[in-house]
């Protein structure tokens, strides 16, 4: 076969599939953005841009993945790396860190709102340890700082574990005998981690960082569970949009919007961790 | 950690507590991921007064009153049997038309390589409720609308970026050294693929199986704009919790979660199993 | 391999599950209303169980509920049977999807009903099908809270605000309990409570001196509210779990709370103002889309919703009362017997001021209550000044009414072509 083809027969399959089922509504969507009844315009951008929650929603959402993704990241790997000592139990510790892969993001919004709500898991305990009187309101307006680690927390929580398996699946195929020759040198168990893990590990970890990066922009449904109205974020936004004002001209244009946010990080993520073709240090 | 018995003294006694830093931070954080769970746990064998009480009891009462009115609902059998289909089929067909993608992407360059990506990666940074409309149309006309197929081959542009891109990385962390070596020793490509570098990375495609069955199972919005009769269990019931009373939404909850954590529990062997290739 | 196998079976398995399940033809009944579990349940089981077809009853979130809807438009073939919706979904809708259903010969004991549903042309387009209301409610604790001279039937804002205070200062946190959450009815609260109480209209009066005081006496009350409001779309729960003793909500958001313990809550009517006891009607309907597969199944099924026996039934099950003549037995839930007599005592009140549903908004009905939401979380929760807001929002609103060319609904004063911002 003309090895020049093999590549393009590879991934004609998905090529077409996502032409069906995702670039053809995709296209007939973003057209909708550009136009309202008439020509073309970019009224739709206007509108959802100059409203007054978009800067707040804007910010809510950027702010929640700078905090949390980073925190992800730090602690996947820690975890990755811990599994990888580990010579008892290895899968059992595993398959408990990866549960939260399982759990849809209504169903952990359920959850973290029974921790934080005023007669929650968090007031009794503390109350169980006579720390305070009488519950304390932990998701109120007054106290936004505490909202937005409720938040992050819960996200931490729930989406942590989709980094893992990737980055644990990556630790797995770095050959052993990089270690050991390391060890036979003298290098220290945090030489090994940042001369070898961290380089070895680039694919994986840029494909870690772009999905939970792109899903980060894309958080809805636990921040609508713990912040109410008070943490507005762009996906609810254009939601809010579609389904509340039916307007789906501006929903599509937000929506385009987030989609450029997303390329944009996407194009950083990949441009900062390169990853030669095949896997050679 | 075989280095530790030559070790001298001094050092065996920091490696001891680092050790038990060790130990102690494995159990911490598996806390951190069961405690919340215990809790919805407690709350769905709870009677509705407990789950409305205060201070809250850490110990489950096991009253079974919420699990029994879901036991009662109709058609839940039906709903989890289609959930079960539809995130089958959503594997399946995630993972082979997903993998020989990655592959492509790990070994060649090709013209369009980026753009290849970027379109992979773009179908999960626009929200799916959005292409919901155009694609009810599409399938209400050429009759796809209302059947588990359908509804899979949504899920499966969900799913895919993940199989693609986990099939990627897990590609790309192969040496081409060694298929390589392969094709030397009178191996095709296709036989150096299936030989070689296919036993390396099953494990790890029952990883990205692994994530479209779950994406599959937790997706609400599609499965209930295009499935009717044969609704998905997500659909069947998350959709309602939002609204139903404290008690039943922890029920529900519950209920959903369950399932899930199944399956990851039943394949975890085929996920972790690469320890002992890669470790070889 | 092995796994592979494995997989081969599970689909070979599922395949024939699969095949043996074909449905069979039922009229479908999408609706954005009884959705919580118990109630859809109660639906099936004892509302339409008695109806000679089979029926399949779908209740969606607006969401789902409408690109559904709207695929079928589209492609202009469908299996939705039969539209149930609140007057707000219907009339965002064309006018040419809905089939008139004028020859059904069922409609409201109501005139006004009957003329919202009309959606501003000459025939009906859906029919009432039953209808609720907002009131208070309160946990007897409360009670002994109440100010001096204060007859929990017939409260003023002002008696309700110090009530509120003298319970946040007896238990040491503030009880009042809105539905401000992200599902929460809010903006129907200032639509129909509020303003008509403090400026007896909504659109003319938006930005009068009458609607500063009114959000000035608001913010009072917020002083005495729960701050987790912001979370709370359904205070049946927070009545329940004791975090708000006084609460505000739409009557089957408040059942749960008196029918799981009936002897320790009161349900009672919405405060008045200086321009009387403000409050507005729920109205929910049925209708058959363009598309429906079998027509007169579908209007076969509107007919029987609308008997009086399964008006009882849906009343029961859903805690929305019937829109036909009915008389009531004595054997209701007690959260049917409470918000019923907390309902007929605000509308038989002397200074009853009732409000009717925004109409003529078409599809800017979501706009309409955006106005609303932004008012209150621009002065309640960022505190911004008063007057500056409704100035600003003003523009907004009148936007909305000269695109939509709406006329004035009680209880403004009615205009000549588009209700006018004053």
């Amino acid at each position: 076969m003309n090895p020049r083809l093999l590549p393009y027969l590879l991934i004609l399959p998905v090529t077409l599939f996502l032409g069906v089922f995702f670039i053809y509504p995709f296209v007939l969507v973003s057209q909708q953005a550009f136009s309202t009844g008439g020509g073309f315009t970019l009224d739709n951008f206007r509108d959802v841009v100059s409203y007054w929650k978009f800067p707040i929603s804007f910010k809510n959402t950027m702010l929640l993945a700078a905090i949390v993704v980073p925190l992800q990241l730090v602690l996947s790997l820690l975890m990755a790396t811990m599994v990888s000592k580990m010579e008892k139990g290895r899968d059992l510790v595993l398959y408990v860190w990866t549960i939260p892969l399982g759990i849809s993001d209504l169903a952990a919004g359920i959850i973290w709102l029974a921790i934080f709500e005023q007669s929650g898991f968090l007031n009794s305990m503390m109350s169980g340890l006579g720390l305070i009187d009488q519950p304390v309101n932990f998701l109120s307006y007054q106290n936004p700082l505490i909202i937005f680690v409720a938040i992050a927390l819960a996200e931490i929580w729930r989406a942590t574990a989709i980094m893992l398996v990737i980055l644990v699946a990556g630790i797995g195929l770095i050959p052993k005998e990089y270690y050991e020759a390391a060890e036979v040198f003298g290098a220290s168990p945090w030489k090994r981690f940042t001369k070898i893990t961290l380089p070895m590990l680039r694919p994986s970890l840029q494909t870690a960082l772009v999905l939970r990066v792109v899903l980060a922009f894309e958080v809805f449904a636990v921040v609508a569970a713990l912040g109410g109205t008070l943490f507005p974020v762009l996906m609810g936004e254009i939601y809010s949009y579609q389904f509340d004002l039916m307007n789906n001209n501006a929903a599509a244009a937000l929506a385009l919007i987030v989609l450029a946010i997303s390329i944009f990080f996407t194009l950083i993520i990949l441009r900062v961790l390169r990853v030669p073709k095949g896997a050679t240090i | 950690m075989n280095d530790v018995a030559a070790a001298p003294e001094p050092v065996r006694s920091t490696r001891k507590t680092g050790r038990f830093v060790y130990i102690a931070s494995v159990g911490l954080l598996c806390a951190w991921v069961l405690v919340p769970l215990y809790f919805l746990l407690i709350n769905t064998l709870s009677s509705p007064e407990t789950v409305n009480s205060f201070p809250k009891p850490f110990i489950p009462e096991f009253d079974m009153g919420s699990m029994s009115f879901f036991a009662g609902y109709g058609g839940m059998l039906s709903a989890l049997k289609n959930s079960i289909v539809v995130a089958v089929m959503t594997m399946i067909l995630s993972i082979s038309i997903g993998a020989p993608a990655g592959y492509a992407l790990s070994r060649f360059d090709f013209r369009g390589k980026e753009l290849f990506r970027m379109l992979i990666l773009l179908t999960r940074a626009f929200p799916l409720p959005l292409l919901a409309l155009p694609l009810a149309v599409l399938f209400i006309r050429t009759g796809l609308d209302d059947t588990a197929f359908g509804l899979a081959l949504v899920h499966t542009t969900l799913a895919i970026p993940f199989a693609v891109l986990i099939t990627f990385s897990l590609f790309s962390g192969i040496p081409i050294e060694l298929e390589e070596a392969a094709w030397t020793l009178g191996c095709t490509r296709l036989t150096a693929f299936t030989k070689v570098v296919l036993p390396l990375i099953l494990p790890g495609i029952t990883a990205s199986a692994i994530f479209a069955f779950v994406i599959s199972w937790n997706e609400v919005f599609a499965a209930a704009v295009l499935t009717i009769e044969n609704r998905t269990l997500t659909a069947f019931l998350l959709v309602k919790l939002s609204e139903a009373p404290l008690h039943l939404k922890f029920a529900g909850g519950f209920i959903l979660v369950v399932p899930a954590l199944v399956f990851i529990f039943a394949v975890r062997k085929y996920l972790f199993a690469m320890w002992g290739i890669a470790n070889r | 391999m092995n796994l592979q196998s494995n997989l081969v079976g599970a689909v070979a398995g599922v395949v024939v599950l699969c095949s043996a399940a074909a449905a069979q033809a039922d009229v479908m009944f999408w609706s954005t209303q009884a959705r919580p579990i118990e109630e859809a349940q109660a639906m099936r089981d004892t509302v339409l169980s008695g109806y000679e077809g089979t029926v399949d009853y779908q209740p969606n979130e607006d969401g789902p509920w409408l690109t559904r809807l709207q695929a079928e438009l589209q492609a202009e073939s469908g299996s939705i049977g039969v539209l149930g919706a609140l007057h707000g979904n219907f009339s965002a809708m064309s006018a040419d999807d809905l089939v008139s259903l004028d020859d059904l010969g069922v409609s409201a004991a109501s005139d006004t009903f009957n003329e919202l549903a009309r959606l501003g042309t000459d025939k009906l387009l859906y029919v009432p099908w039953m209808q609720a209301s907002y009131i208070m409610a309160a946990n007897k604790k409360a009670l002994e809270f109440l100010p001096e001279g204060a007859d929990i039937d017939a409260l003023s804002y002002d008696q309700l605000i110090a009530w509120a205070a003298n319970v946040h200062e007896a238990t040491g946190s503030p009880k009042f309990g809105f539905p401000a959450g992200p599902k929460g009815l809010k903006h129907r609260f200032f639509q129909g409570y509020l303003y008509p109480s403090y400026t007896n209209g909504v659109v003319r009066t938006f930005a009068s001196d009458e609607a500063v005081t009114a959000w000035e006496k608001f913010a009072e009350l917020w002083e005495h509210t729960n701050p987790a409001s912001t979370n709370f779309s359904f205070l049946q729960e927070q009545l329940l779990s004791g975090d708000a003793w006084i609460v505000f909500d739409h009557t089957s958001r408040l059942a749960q709370a008196f029918n799981e313990r009936p002897d320790d809550f009161v349900a009672f009517p919405a405060p008045a103002g200086p321009t009387g006891r403000g409050f507005m009607p729920v109205l929910a309907g049925v209708a058959i889309p363009k598309t429906a597969p079998d027509m007169e199944e579908s209007k076969a099924l509107i007919q029987y919703l609308l008997k009086p026996e399964t008006q009882l039934e849906t009343l029961r099950a859903t805690s929305f009362f019937p829109v036909v003549e009915v008389e009531l037995p004595d054997d209701l839930p007690p959260a049917v017997t409470a918000a019923g007599d907390a309902v007929a005592k605000m509308s038989a009140s002397a200074d009853a001021n009732p409000g009717l549903l925004p109409a003529g908004l078409g599809d800017k009905g979501g706009d309409f209550n955006r106005v609303f939401v932004d008012t209150f979380e621009r002065i309640i929760l960022a505190r911004q000044d008063i007057r500056q807001v409704l100035d600003d929002q003003k523009g907004r609103l009148a936007a909305i009414m000269e695109e939509t060319g709406a006329p004035c609904w009680a209880p403004d004063a009615p205009s000549e072509g588009a209700c006018p911002v004053e």
